[in-house]
């Protein structure tokens, strides 16, 4: 299957990557490409198979409820571009984006 | 010529008191002012902080006590790996100054064992590729040849230890970035178990298949240091609670009671010269007493497009955490929330992980998962038991590593589906989660390394590695020029 | 043209465990921001989830409280979505394994009993916080993320509700459930449970669903039922006038006591969801879920039909008694150590609620429930009437000391002798002429008053039924 442009820009926006010109055409090229290469997966019979969402035979891992140590604020701030009154800085959070 | 050492040999002289730690760290800087701006294998080396460590040990050691045999012996981490206080890039603009505040579990455990850090190496940029020519930080080469690659994702750990800039390595295989790279650059690579190694600490690209695994100049060392790194962490919830029973003392086998599986399918589009330097060491074998037996892997096919199904759907996830917010690159042309997220990311990342965040995005996303991710996922199911099949008959399974030997710097790197294609036969081990060994077998015609590659069943380190000893024996030493 | 609501409530209840869902930070509420984290919640590449066994335990203890079948197989999923206070930009939430599905609840509103479905229960992490700067030269938001990784608890009721009453009686359902078991606090303002409504509307008898508004940004049950009272009226209106009721989501004002679309269109998300790799899955055998079952307690409508039972009380007081655990536990004790239940109910409600910020926090009232079953005993024999009897509890509760030790130091017994009564009685009529003859002309009122005087001779103390008994046969 193609990846159109459309396409591209719908998924490069759930990804938030901002692609130019050049490369949102790159990409539709080589990921319709890739996307018609692994459609190979069609010619497998899968009806009767469940999925493998693990590999190994895991099941119930648990930690007790206990406290361990936290990281200082300052080791966040050194961390963090920007930092302020304790808090992580970040341009104004707008409803509905 | 302490670089020139493997872990036994450098022991004992420790050991005796004939070197210390600091003249091992000397022996491998100076090596690696000498060559590595040609090799280009390390990002960071603190000589400073390796200093530090190497005269610790030698405190340690002059003080007597209990201490581990290779306390002070230097090795190079991948970049992938968290090192406290240590800048830890996966070869990323979006991490460039990123210094951890914790230390990745296999990094406490190499500690723990006494080795010192001698810096981090080069990768493809959040391990991914085949190549390491998408690092941030520029190419790696192979010392074999340096127009030549020397494979990925861990490339730089290959190279070093090839190029004896470090006498081991850590690395991290996800699809054969150990194995492929280790045979590219003529030194033993080991993927483990999934499961066996900690991921606490390893930064994620695809999580299911992920495993930290180790470079060597012999299996020893190789396997040596994956004993070092392997146990159960609780911090870990896929990781598994087994004995860690291949300690090289304990790697001994008997060829007359190994039953080794070879599949066709892994022999198809493969160099004639490495088919043929695979097909005779599988006969000397023979001649010297294993069972060889015929094996079908018939889903091989599918196990490239299966693989860059889930692992690109996992990585679009493990990689949605690079905004700039907590930590690393924040583009500063950014007015708004949306721009801070889509210009970090966009500024921050090359165009492989571009492209595999795409792709990965698209196959998860609504109106495709069905037909793209959960069908990868069943396909994986086929592929696991095509394994479990082949084990039921076969101790160990041996094919090539590679279908080539190294490519040509800027071959691949515009091909993103030739190179994704080129993993073909490494790519299986990490969907079944399996073990796999790459040992070097030779040259081909153009003076490049060929690997031989050991498959075996969950947890069954142990029989591969004790093969791989066997085998290395009667395949011809090799080392680069430089 | 009778139009009905259709309503359901997606609830969620912070899990009051130590540590977070995913990671072993703290929970606890009101710290210094950016205090309570790690590399784990924070999101620091390389971290891995492990998977609070505590937290398990209590959605469970959750699911079981609803009446839910607790599912043998459930998993974790990423919900992914980008957003400042979500440091992994995913959510690691349920998506179609979750551990519980199905229940009910029984609510009463209006009068009427109700059963309100459960559609599932499920585990996630809480994100942090972010608050929005007012400063106009600043256009900046602050993130705190002390809070994400908390474990909640995800409700999803059934589309059963019809009122904003039934909402309200819902929530208050889902607390009292929440908090007989230990799971939860529950206190909107402070944020440990939350509230969305889903809220459509059609005609009565229908049985298609119209289109659906969210409401979301609701910080209390009667802003719930405000909302929903108001959208009610909202969605129908725009029926009546022709107009289409679009899918969106809407915002309470709790000022203007009104619903408001947000100002830019929310796209829809697609989150993308696919089972967490790092992660176990959740498979329960019958055996541990049995365990669990052991730990829960008896619920508020069970121990509410059993007060009405055994204790022989009324339905409002049962319901009163049992609404909170601890003050059940508290009335049961008084009525072990030989108070009459419906003394004890009565006293309790009427004299001791009143006295109390915080009825879960009974057990460090100064008058244990052994103190009370004794006050009430010295009722029940006459050593003290009434009146006194609340006099007596005052001194208990500011001197902790117990009811016989307070009568004896202050000398409160009642007085009973007849001889005694009679003097008492005797002053009062010489000294009140004029009440004594409005009596025998007829003013009933008189004989309160001439009482009273006899009270206020005795102190208080004459036991009030002898010293009626004796005047009326006095004075006749």
């Amino acid at each position: 299957m193609g990846i159109d442009r459309d396409t591209i820009l719908k998924v490069s926006k759930l990804a938030r990557l901002e692609l130019k010109d050049e490369e949102i055409a790159e990409f539709s090229g080589q990921l319709s490409d890739i996307l018609s290469y692994v459609e190979k997966i069609n010619e497998l019979d899968t009806d009767t198979v469940k999925p493998s969402d693990h590999i190994v035979d895991l099941k119930n891992v648990f930690r007790d409820d206990e406290t361990g140590p936290s990281i200082k604020p300052e080791e966040i701030e050194k961390m963090a571009p920007q930092f302020e009154g304790g808090h992580i800085i970040v341009p104004k959070i707008i409803e509905g984006s | 010529m302490l670089y020139k050492y493997n872990f036994e040999e450098l022991a004992l002289l420790l050991e005796r008191g004939e070197v210390r730690s600091v003249d091992i760290a000397d022996s491998f800087l100076k090596r690696i002012q000498n060559y590595d701006k040609k090799i280009n294998s390390f990002i960071t080396v603190d000589e400073e902080k390796l200093y530090l460590q190497a005269e610790e040990s030698d405190a340690r050691r002059k003080k007597g006590g209990e201490l581990s045999r290779y306390d002070g012996i230097p090795i190079a981490v991948k970049d992938n790996i968290c090192t406290k206080g240590i800048k830890t890039t996966c070869a990323s603009k979006i991490l460039e100054n990123f210094i951890p505040p914790y230390n990745a579990a296999v990094y406490e455990k190499l500690k723990g064992s006494g080795f010192i850090l001698l810096g981090k190496t080069n990768m493809d940029e959040f391990a991914m590729g085949s190549t390491t020519e998408a690092s941030f930080f520029g190419p790696s080469k192979n010392p074999y040849n340096t127009e030549k690659v020397p494979g990925g994702s861990s490339g730089g750990s290959a190279a070093a230890v090839s190029a004896n800039l470090a006498p081991a390595a850590i690395g991290s295989d996800t699809g054969g970035s150990i194995r492929q790279p280790a045979a590219f650059c003529g030194v033993t690579g080991i993927k483990p178990t999934y499961g066996r190694v900690s991921r606490y600490g390893l930064v994620a690209f695809a999580s299911s298949l992920d495993q930290i695994g180790t470079f060597g100049n012999c299996v020893d060392d190789a396997a040596l240091l994956l004993s070092v790194i392997s146990g159960y962490d609780k911090r870990d919830s896929t990781s598994i609670d087994v004995e860690v029973d291949f300690h090289p003392e304990k790697l001994r086998d008997d060829l007359n009671e190994i039953v080794i599986g070879v599949p066709d399918e892994y022999f198809k589009g493969v160099s004639e010269d490495i088919r043929n330097n695979i097909e005779g060491k599988l006969k000397e074998l023979e001649v010297n007493g294993a069972k060889i037996e015929k094996i079908s892997l018939k889903y091989i096919d599918y196990a490239v497009p299966v693989y860059y199904l889930i692992a690109t759907a996992e990585a679009s996830s493990n990689l949605a955490r690079y905004d700039g917010i907590r930590y690393g690159y924040r583009s500063d042309a950014a007015s708004t929330l949306d721009e801070l997220y889509s210009k970090t990311r966009s500024e921050g990342f090359g165009k492989e992980v571009k492209r595999r965040i795409m792709l990965g995005t698209f196959s998860l996303s609504s109106g495709y998962y069905d037909a793209y991710y959960l069908k990868a996922l069943k396909g994986r199911t086929l592929i696991i038991e095509d394994f479990k099949k082949a084990f039921s008959k076969v101790d160990v399974i041996i094919t090539p590593t590679t279908t080539t030997t190294a490519y040509n710097l800027g071959e691949m790197i515009n091909d993103p589906l030739q190179m994704y294609m080129s993993d073909i036969l490494t790519i299986s081990a990490n969907l079944a989660g399996i073990p796999g060994i790459s040992i070097p077998a030779g040259l081909d015609r153009e003076g490049l390394p060929i690997g031989l590659q050991i498959m075996g069943s969950h947890f069954r380190e142990k029989k591969i590695f004790g093969l791989a000893a066997i085998i290395e024996k009667i395949c011809e030493p090799i080392h680069p020029e430089i | 043209m009778e139009y009905e609501p259709v309503i359901g409530l997606e609830v969620h209840v912070q899990l009051n465990t130590k540590t977070k869902i995913f990671c072993s930070c703290s929970t606890k509420f009101g710290s210094e921001p950016n205090s309570q984290t790690c590399p784990v919640c924070l999101g620091l590449p390389g971290v891995l989830p492990v998977l609070n066994r505590e937290a398990l335990k209590k959605g469970i203890l959750a699911g079981m409280a609803l009446n839910s079948r607790i599912s043998q197989y459930s998993k974790f999923d990423r919900k992914n979505y980008f957003y400042p206070d979500l440091p992994k930009a995913y959510q690691i939430s349920q998506f179609d394994k979750p551990i519980c599905e199905g229940g009910y609840v029984e609510i009463e509103a209006n009068n009427k009993k109700k059963k309100i479905g459960i559609t599932r229960l499920h585990l996630e992490e809480d994100a942090g916080k972010s608050i929005h700067s007012e400063d106009p030269a600043r256009n900046i938001s602050y993130v705190d993320l002390n809070r994400t990784g908390v474990p909640l608890a995800e409700i999803v009721s059934e589309p059963d509700i019809r009122s904003g009453d039934e909402a309200y009686e819902y929530l208050q359902k889902i607390k009292s459930l929440m908090k007989y078991i230990e799971a939860s606090d529950c206190n909107m303002e402070e944020g440990s449970l939350r509230c969305d409504v889903n809220i459509s509307i059609r005609k009565k008898g229908a049985s298609e669903f119209g289109e659906k508004v969210e409401i979301k940004n609701l910080n209390s049950f009667k802003a719930v039922r405000s909302a929903i009272n108001y959208e009610i009226e909202r969605q129908t209106r725009m029926i009546q006038y022709g107009n289409k009721i679009h899918q969106e989501t809407r915002l309470w004002d709790a000022d203007k006591n009104e619903t408001y679309g947000m100002r830019s269109k929310e796209d829809a998300h697609d989150y993308r969801y696919f089972p967490d790799p790092d992660l176990a899955p959740v498979i329960l055998d019958s055996a541990f879920i049995d365990e669990v079952k052991k730990e829960l307690p008896e619920l508020p409508d069970e121990k509410r039909e059993r007060f009405i039972a055994q204790y022989n009380l009324p339905q409002y007081d049962a319901g009163v008694l049992t609404s909170i655990k601890q003050l059940a536990q508290y009335f049961e004790s008084v009525v072990e150590k030989g108070a009459d239940p419906k003394k004890a109910s009565n006293w309790i409600m009427s004299e001791l609620l009143g006295k109390i910020d915080d009825a879960e926090k009974i057990d460090a009232f100064p008058v244990t429930a052994e103190m009370l079953a004794g006050l009430l005993k010295l009722i029940k024999n006459n050593t003290i009437s009434g009146k006194i009897a609340k006099k007596v509890f005052d001194e208990m509760i500011k001197t902790g000391k117990d009811a016989e030790t307070i009568v004896e130091e202050k000398g409160l017994k009642q007085v009973t002798d007849t001889a005694e009564i009679g003097s008492m009685i005797d002053r009062v009529i010489e000294n009140n002429p004029k009440s004594v003859e409005d009596y025998k002309n007829g003013t009933k009122k008189a004989l309160g008053f001439l009482v009273g005087q006899v009270m206020k001779e005795s102190k208080g103390k004459a036991n009030p039924q002898m010293v009626n008994e004796i005047l009326v046969k006095k004075l006749n």
